[in-house]
């Protein structure tokens, strides 16, 4: 049973924030791991998150959002159903990169931090992913594509339309 | 600490360890710049301007964070140190507007001075500037983005200093940004607000022009006003707040307030309402010109002259068919010393009554008794910065006494200060304290019993007696406890936990009243039965001389009650709303003769037969009492055309009233002065007056109109005020201490106060034709007031 009535999470992540907040010298270490758990639930960072981990720790929500802005990985409205994360750092850069993002862009219709209209994807141009001897590297969810070629990422875009791509959240 | 020795540009130097290098360097008048330090908040090392050369470092280091060691050997002027600083400098201002021609801050901004001083105005950053609309955070803060340099200031002074927390820094590197508490989707307008206590402290902690008044904004220039030091009017703390004071076509209008030198006993602080709540001053409604009722029951104005005459010659008919005791005058929280005094004397000599009282707001004279016979019991605002240890026993000085809430805050934290908070509500600065006791409503009175040691009282203040019995031990264990009252402990109560503080060595005592003088009307003997200086009308011959009445006249609700049977010929009202405050009902008064002398159309100008328009605090001279017992100069800023000061028209109308105006105010000098000559020497109160002045290297005063000539008299007579002219005149605030002689105690009095119950935006009448308090009152109504608990 969760110590707070009324959560927005499901029963296992309540219960898992409930144990977050006492394996820390200070209660709100545990503020960042859990602004990536609840995104991950949730999809993105809601006022409502905001409110109930702010509860839970107990902090002011300001101090949530402060957090909360500072990290370009943790979001504020809602991602497409796979989120292409297309990294642009620098060993992608040389190897193409830059190509691979503007193919994503002209092939979704969609810029940096955009969600196409049926919601199914969104694109981002994120920081290193830490795939450089593979460059270059994108990641739909939690799943990585490496080695990419504008071919490639054909395939990989049309396998998860198709409802075949792997979803590892 | 021990001291350390170290040297800075090859001068030798002293410091207590731990010093920041900074501070010593200041002592020494070495000036190190800095953008984001802020002596007594925490440090932040961000703005990269304060660094210095320590020897044997590699690095420049920031002297903000740097405590001062034994043998350091520091540079704080070389090429090096100049050439970081203008580059910190031209990295600030790659994005900063050059619009000091319009900027508030232009001529009082930090980033000017330091750009006039390192010169880095030639520019090499080719970018365009990056451009954000200024935003309105709440009716009195705004807030320019591209101004701002992120020294962290603000977010500080809001969170440490005010414990409010309501601003934050989001987003990353140089698209960082000042956050407000409540982001723009959760708002109805869609921008972004701030739920605060609207203090504009986070506005003075700014050293550019990021944060802007909502009241000054775009109003005018720093150089263009003159700034008047003066005392605020509006709680009972007395902080020190600067008017900017610009000419008009009508006077000079108050464009401006705020803490500008910090010079004052507030130090660092101003609240809401000092620094934006100046605006009742220039408003509309104001009444500038003396108003008679004609007899089809219409306000007609008059002239002065016409005025005065009228109301003296009322007066004295009144006076002299149905004697003094039939006339009641009720005087205000707001007026200076010099008034207050000036009118009880009036009321007694020149009316001959006693029926005199004034809105009490704390029970001073149960508090004067108490100490009676004590020296040094009574504690300075100045304890609340310093003291070791508080015990705060009712009041909520953060909605009613916010300086003092500040002091109690900032020695908790820089002092390790210890707070024990007594309060049947869960008042703000319980968060502050290292134990809170939480009262059943009304408990006050047993509390006090069992602190003084009834020990069954104890189950009717709290539920839990244990806890209370430790929480006594603790505060009795505690040494130079500073002792702070709310106005919810009245007469017995209130000598009972004095009695139990008494016990205590080296505690200090301070009542907690609401406006600016209410200090000051009680010790100047606004009161029915009580002289200046808290001496028994009947034990006095103070006024002797005067045929003044012997026995303690009508208290505030006696006098409506004799007006609700008939018996009150005549009421004198001077700057106070009773009509209101105290619901009284409009017939009691329709044979009365009422004279009131108001800025407004109060509910009790309503019911006047003449008004006086008068002018307020910000536009008189003399000196007010904190509620503490700290005296203070208030300089005249404002001018209306139109309004006189209460000093001049209660002179006035004595004057057409037939009294002799030497005797009401000791004025006058050389062949037409009389100084006793006439009455031989030694015989009167003019000639002991003239021999005190000499005695006191004074010179006579030589208007009626000089309140200096009244506070003469008062630093003569009134028991506790002996003044230091030269702290006065000074701008300076100091300790009085009147206590009751002692020797005669008044047993079975009504306290009959009153407590203001002002918020932080309301300001009694002030309050209500204050634009901006009214603004923010509507504004935080929409809030949702995650900080503030609203004053029960």
């Amino acid at each position: 049973m969760s110590e707070v009535a009324n959560t927005i999470f499901s029963p296992e992540l309540a219960a898992r924030f409930d144990h977050l907040v006492t394996i820390y010298p200070m209660r709100r270490s545990a503020l960042v791991p859990m602004l990536l758990y609840a995104q991950d639930e949730v999809g993105y960072v809601s006022d409502a998150v905001v409110t109930e981990i702010a509860q839970r720790i107990g902090l002011l929500e300001l101090d949530v959002r402060n957090v909360l802005s500072y990290y370009s990985m943790l979001r504020t409205k809602p991602a497409g159903k796979y989120n292409v994360q297309v990294c642009t750092n620098i060993s992608c850069m040389l190897r193409g990169g830059y190509e691979i993002l503007d193919h994503c862009k002209a092939k979704l219709g969609i810029g940096h931090k955009e969600v196409t209209k049926d919601g199914v994807f969104s694109l981002e141009e994120v920081e290193c992913i830490g795939a450089c001897c593979w460059a270059p590297a994108m990641q739909v969810n939690y799943d990585f594509h490496d080695n990419l070629t504008t071919i490639k990422v054909d395939e990989i875009i049309e396998t998860y339309r198709a409802g075949q791509g792997k979803d590892v959240k | 600490m021990a001291d350390v020795t170290f040297t800075v540009d090859g001068k030798k130097l002293t410091a207590p360890a731990g010093t920041l290098l900074i501070d010593a360097c200041k002592s020494a008048g070495i000036e190190i710049p800095a953008f984001c330090y802020y002596p007594g908040l925490s440090l932040q090392a961000a703005c990269r301007m304060c660094v210095v050369r320590l020897e044997k470092v590699p690095k420049l280091q920031t002297a903000c964070t740097t405590p001062v060691a034994e043998g350091m050997v520091v540079q704080t002027e070389t090429p090096e140190i100049v050439q970081a600083r203008k580059a910190t400098l031209q990295l600030l201002l790659g994005n900063h507007p050059l619009d000091c021609p319009v900027c508030d801050a232009g001529g009082e901004c930090e980033l000017q001075d330091m750009t006039f001083k390192y010169g880095a105005a030639e520019s090499f950053y080719a970018e365009p500037k990056n451009h954000r609309e200024e935003q309105k955070w709440s009716p009195v803060v705004y807030f320019d983005r591209p101004r701002c340099i992120l020294c962290y200031r603000c977010v500080r002074m809001c969170g440490e200093g005010m414990d409010v927390f309501a601003l934050g820094i989001q987003n990353r590197g140089s698209s960082s940004v000042i956050a407000p508490n409540v982001p723009a989707d959760l708002t109805p307008d869609h921008l972004a607000h701030v739920d605060c206590e609207q203090c504009g402290m986070c506005i003075d902690a700014c050293p550019v022009g990021a944060l802007t008044s909502g009241t000054y904004r775009y109003k005018t220039r720093p150089w263009e006003m003159n700034h008047v030091a003066t005392t605020c009017t509006h709680c009972g703390d007395g902080c020190k707040t600067t008017l900017g004071v610009r000419s008009t076509s009508d006077g000079s209008e108050i464009v401006r307030g705020d803490n500008r030198d910090k010079s004052g006993i507030n130090g660092d602080f101003l609240c809401n309402k000092g620094r934006y709540a100046f605006d009742f001053a220039n408003n509309d409604d104001r009444i500038t010109q003396p108003l008679v009722r004609q007899s089809n029951g219409e306000f007609k104005p008059v002239s002065w002259e016409e005025a005065f005459d009228y109301v003296g010659k009322r007066l004295r008919e009144l006076r002299d068919t149905r004697g003094g005791k039939s006339i009641g005058v009720i005087g205000g929280n707001r007026l200076t010393n010099e008034e207050a005094y000036l009118l009880q004397k009036f009321a007694r000599t020149v009316v001959g009554t006693n029926n005199i009282d004034h809105h009490r707001t704390a029970d001073y004279v149960s508090f004067a008794q108490a100490l009676a016979g004590q020296t040094n019991r009574t504690a300075s605002l100045r304890d609340t910065l310093t003291a070791p240890a508080i015990l705060l026993v009712g009041g909520d000085p953060t909605n009613q006494a916010p300086g003092t809430a500040w002091n109690i805050r900032t020695n908790v934290r820089n002092n390790r200060a210890r707070l024990y908070v007594v309060n049947s509500a869960e008042i703000k600065l319980r968060r502050q304290a290292k134990a809170f006791v939480r009262l059943a409503p009304f408990g006050y009175g047993a509390l006090a019993g069992y602190l003084a040691g009834d020990n069954a009282a104890g189950s009717s203040a709290v539920t839990d007696v244990n806890a209370l019995s430790t929480f006594r031990d603790t505060v009795k264990a505690e040494e130079n406890l500073l002792i702070l009252i709310g106005s919810e402990l009245r007469g017995a109560e209130l000598k009972k936990l004095i009695e139990f503080g008494l016990s205590i060595p080296g505690a200090k005592f301070a009542l907690l009243a609401d406006y600016a003088n209410s200090r000051g009307a009680a010790d100047m003997g606004l009161l029915p039965d009580m002289l200046p200086g808290y001496t028994p009308v009947s034990s006095s011959n103070t006024f002797a001389e005067y045929n003044a009445p012997a026995e303690a006249g009508l208290d505030m609700l006696e006098i409506f009650d004799a007006a609700g049977r008939g018996e009150l010929s005549a009421l004198y009202v001077v700057g106070s709303n009773p009509v209101a405050r105290y619901s009284v009902d409009p017939a009691a008064l329709k044979d009365t003769f009422v004279v009131v002398q108001e800025m407004f159309l109060t509910e009790t100008a309503a019911l006047a037969d003449v008004i006086l328009p008068a002018a307020n605090l910000y536009e008189k001279s003399g000196s007010v009492t904190n509620s503490y017992g700290d005296l203070q100069q208030v300089k005249k800023a404002g001018d209306r055309a139109g309004v006189r000061t209460d000093f001049e028209m209660i002179v006035r109308i004595a004057d057409k009233m037939g009294a002799d105006m030497r005797k009401l105010v000791p004025f006058g000098k050389g062949l037409r002065a009389d100084m006793g000559q006439s009455r031989g020497a030694q015989s009167g109160e003019a000639d002991r007056h003239a021999i005190w002045l000499t005695a006191n290297n004074l010179e006579p005063k030589l208007s009626p109109f000089d309140p200096y000539a009244i506070l003469d008299e008062i630093q003569r007579l009134v028991p506790g005020y002996n003044v230091l002219r030269l702290q006065l005149l000074s701008g300076n605030d100091q300790h009085l201490q009147p206590a009751a002689s002692g020797l005669v105690q008044i047993g079975n009095r009504r306290d009959l106060v009153l407590p203001a119950n002002d918020t932080l935006f309301t300001s009694g009448t002030l309050g209500r034709y204050s634009a901006m308090l009214n603004d923010v009152q509507q504004y935080q109504a929409n809030q949702p007031l995650i900080q503030i608990q609203a004053a029960d």
